[in-house]
């Protein structure tokens, strides 16, 4: 029998791996945008699965809002992503650091 | 076999699935491998999805992601000339901190939702109905109407901001107008220059241009 906790904790498994992906891949800026994808599956799931087991449309509904969001959000990522190995020949954020925050 | 028990197995095989395709999406080197590592766990999320009765939303990640953002992620991987071991470096360095943080983060959220009072929430009757889609839908363009636009015109605004910043005018390259070569005429092309036949006479002529038999008397 699935329950709720299943979903809950897969969710929590799939934010801890995306956070440590954070962590060790300093280096490119595409695992780190791989990596966000990834979080905002885990809290997807969080979202279907307590629609799901508490009966509320609202879940769904927030996750179909969420994977709009997202979709732009890669969109315009990657795009600038694009632009920065145009200008600078380099993905790596030890070097994108010409704006000196 | 008992339905319950083959849903088990099915959510403990699509979610085992799919962490081990996290897994490799932030540890394997060749970034093109990442890419289709995080394929793999889109799909296998689906299946999970599928198995919490959100039909659509399952199909919808299978077809927006996997077919449209991660074929993206695929492209731009491809185009980028990536040095590898560049990329690398610092991975070991990195790699027990973000172990450590990952554990303890992990362990905070187990103990903070309460797992054991959440497992006695088992799958009762499906709340949608007959159909999911029906569902959703009904919210969807009702209740939620005016976020549903705000959502159409946030991925307009990402379209136009996508191709406005990676537009870029090239310098020194010639490109052919067909709308100008069309439109052009005749007079843009020749223009007839009335030129006097003969200089006149009071003008001195020019002492270096002009021919030696000008100059004679």
């Amino acid at each position: 029998m699935i329950t709720l906790s299943h979903y809950i904790v897969l969710g929590a498994i799939l934010f801890c791996i995306a956070v440590a992906g954070l962590f060790i891949n300093r280096k490119n800026v595409i695992v780190l945008l791989m990596a966000i994808e990834l979080m905002l599956l885990a809290v997807n799931t969080n979202f279907v699965a307590f629609s799901r087991f508490f009966g509320d449309v609202g879940g769904q509904v927030f996750v179909f809002f969420i994977l709009t969001v997202a979709a732009a959000e890669s969109a315009i990522g990657l795009a600038i992503l694009v632009l920065l190995f145009r200008n600078r020949s380099t993905i790596n954020v030890a070097e994108i650091d010409s704006m000196k925050g | 076999m008992n339905t319950d028990l083959l849903q088990l197995l099915c959510f403990y095989l699509f979610g085992g699935v799919a962490v081990i395709g996290a897994l490799m999406v932030i540890s394997v080197k060749n970034s093109v491998h990442a890419v289709l590592s995080l394929v793999l766990t889109f799909f296998s999320m689906a299946c999970v999805w599928l198995l919490a009765e959100a039909e659509f939303l399952a199909i919808a990640l299978v077809v927006v992601y996997v077919g449209a953002v991660m074929v993206l992620f695929l492209f731009v991987v491809m185009m980028l000339d990536i040095k590898q071991e560049v990329v690398r470096e610092g991975f070991i360095r990195y790699l027990p901190v973000g172990i450590v943080v990952a554990l303890v983060m992990l362990a905070e959220m187990l103990a903070m939702i309460g797992v054991k009072s959440m497992a006695t929430q088992t799958l009762g009757p499906n709340p949608a109905g007959e159909s999911n889609v029906a569902w959703l839908g009904q919210a969807l363009y009702t209740e939620f109407l005016l976020p549903f636009e705000i959502a159409a015109l946030i991925l307009t605004v990402g379209i136009v901001a996508a191709v406005a910043l990676t537009l870029r005018q090239r310098l020194g390259v010639r490109h052919q107008s067909a709308g100008q070569q069309v439109a052009v005429k005749a007079t843009d092309r020749v223009r007839v220059v009335k030129v006097p036949v003969e200089r006149p006479a009071s003008v001195s002529p020019a002492p270096v241009v002009a021919p030696p038999q000008e100059n004679a008397p």
